[in-house]
């Protein structure tokens, strides 16, 4: 077995969660990375959009941004962040990627402000399409980093919204019906959310990892069923692949 | 106050660009050429023309893609203050500017970060100091309010944004569908009072053609009051005239062209040249430190003249590298 990096696992785990022949959009980093890895792996009909506009590009090689030019590179369309966003909101985008600073039980991502908004301790970028790839993909898969802080019962600020509040809670906003998050992959686990409460649920730990640890690294009371399965290793060919598409380590390096 | 009955809520938010669809009417009756004329300029003669402080500024491109680098630069040259910027996707174009501290404000949805290269030390002290406000947004919500303003309408609304803080501390409304009682978030027109936009071809009269993703660099160009452009290569008129379909942004919605090969230096142009990261680490470097940041500037735009000695100082070896990388070689 080859060595992998935890950011590696995360991109393997990230990448089972997409279906072939489906449209995901993707964020910057990570979630950019498992959907050229799923693209190389299971789903080679897996259509990617990026938010500046392309559409079901071959992305030759790791791109910086999501609207540099190797996100249209041999793309079926070249629109704009209104053609990309407009489709989402009439139900053609299946899953949207998305990282955050911190995420809630609710699914909630904050990827705005740590502290006060006018006076912030931390100034982060913001929505960018988050928001947008939030209100209109039909599932959401989230990425975050498994610590106590970057996993709190409530984010500091909801950038982009998860179940909000709770059951119901989406559609009152008007949000459109039968979207929300659908997995959380962290360092330490893979999470969905249960479909009474619409709080974060674990379905299964990296290898290595405790219930006992995923339950102290988390902000909030995470819901744990009696059955937790252990999350697979990358595969070798899923780590070529990896190491193909990132060759420098840019992201999974870190 | 004029909101209307079916008004829910509202973000706590200033709307720093507001417009009725008669002031969007009004401005294209009384400011904007119908003529083709030669426009046909120097980046200094348009931004003295018209970019002034205060004013609403929005950049084509994606923050450090396909931006208009000699504009931006001219305009920290210039020393132009208080600007307001559209930050839909804003990166390196709002960066500098911040850098040059021409911004009061920023209408965000990304900004103050360089994707995967990280967070931007300049920015984010920026806005944690007090120095510039941002009032929130995200990408399809600018781009709806530009759309809004280049339909002529006063507002679009979308499904965006409903649920969260991003709408509370937006200046956004939520509305009742008048047709199906349906809660919508309203998104209030833009029209900024100048645009600035790197294009790949452009004849003289300012029809563009742009090549890879717009952005949103159509609607842009007719909601914006003004409209400079800079291009990669001014083609003859014929270009447009023979194949109509190349027309991107034609040429009535623009005031100023500017040839300006590598414009977005160091910025990524699609199919073109790639981003220069060498340049791009080595400003964030100097981001970090004050001394360093002006140091940068010094350099790099007050010390020169316009974007061709800039040009020289980046020097064609790299830029010839930075087409090799583009076309993947």
């Amino acid at each position: 077995m080859m060595d992998h990096t935890p950011i590696e696992l995360m991109a393997t785990i990230a990448s089972h969660q997409l279906e072939d022949e489906r449209i995901v959009g993707v964020g910057t980093g990570l979630p950019m990375i498992a959907g050229l890895l799923a693209q190389r792996t299971h789903a080679p009909n897996l259509i990617i959009f990026f938010e500046a506009g392309s559409m079901a590009p071959i992305v030759p090689t790791l791109p910086i941004s999501v609207g540099d030019s190797r996100c249209s590179h041999r793309a079926v369309a070249a629109t704009g962040l209104a053609g990309i966003m407009e489709t989402g909101q009439r139900g053609m985008i299946d899953y949207a990627f998305l990282g955050g600073a911190e995420v809630d039980m609710y699914g909630n991502i904050n990827s705005t402000v740590i502290g006060d908004h006018d006076h912030p301790k931390i100034r982060l970028p913001g929505s960018g399409g988050a928001n947008d790839f939030g209100s209109f993909a039909w599932r959401t898969i989230i990425i975050a980093r498994h610590e106590k802080d970057k996993l709190p019962e409530r984010v500091n600020f909801i950038t982009t919204p998860g179940y909000i509040d709770g059951p119901g809670a989406r559609e009152k906003a008007g949000l459109p019906k039968g979207t929300g998050p659908y997995r959380v992959i962290t360092n330490l686990a893979l999470m969905g959310f249960d479909e009474l409460t619409c709080r974060m649920k674990l379905i299964s730990i990296h290898p290595g990892v405790t219930v006992q640890q995923v339950i102290e690294n988390t902000g909030f009371e995470l819901i744990v069923p009696d059955e937790v399965g252990t999350s697979p290793l990358p595969t070798a060919e899923e780590l070529s692949r990896l190491r193909e598409i990132d060759p420098d380590g840019i992201i999974i390096g870190k | 106050m004029v909101a209307g009955s079916h008004m829910l809520e509202q973000g706590i938010g200033e709307l720093f660009s507001s417009c009725t669809a008669d002031e969007i009417r009004d401005w294209n009756r009384d400011h904007k050429q119908r003529g083709m004329v030669d426009k046909v300029t120097t980046a200094k003669d348009a931004v003295s023309r018209f970019v002034n402080d205060g004013m609403y500024i929005a950049i084509g491109g994606f923050g450090h893609i396909r931006i208009s680098m000699p504009l931006i630069y001219e305009i920290v040259r210039r020393r132009i203050k208080h600007l307001r910027v559209s930050g839909h996707t804003a990166v390196h174009d709002l960066d500098v500017l911040i850098a040059g501290d021409c911004v009061d404000a920023v209408d965000v949805a990304y900004s103050f970060a360089y994707e995967t290269r990280g967070l931007s030390k300049n920015g984010r002290k920026a806005v944690e100091s007090g120095r510039v406000k941002c009032v929130e947004w995200t990408n399809a919500a600018l781009s709806w309010r530009i759309k809004a303003a280049a339909m002529g309408l006063p507002f679009l609304p979308a499904r965006n944004m409903l649920g969260s803080d991003t709408f509370k501390y937006s200046a956004a409304k939520t509305i009742e569908c008048p047709f199906t009682g349906q809660k919508l978030v309203a998104l209030p027109a833009l029209m900024p009072d100048v645009s600035v936009i790197h294009v790949h071809y452009a004849d003289r009269y300012g029809n563009c053609l742009i090549r890879g993703t717009l952005v949103k660099d159509d609607d842009l160009a007719k909601a914006s009051k003004r409209v400079l452009v800079t291009a990669e290569r001014i083609v003859p008129d014929s270009f447009f005239r023979d194949a109509p379909e190349r027309t991107t942004i034609p040429y009535f919605c623009v005031d100023a062209v500017i040839e300006a090969p590598y414009g977005s230096h160091p910025g990524n142009m699609p199919l073109e040249y790639y981003f220069d990261e060498e340049h791009i680490r080595g400003y964030l470097k100097a981001g970090r430190d004050e001394n360093d940041l002006k140091a940068y500037l010094d350099k790099w735009v007050y010390s020169v003249n316009d974007f061709e000695e800039y040009l020289g100082l980046v020097g064609m070896k790299k830029l010839n590298y930075l087409r090799r990388v583009e076309e993947l070689r």
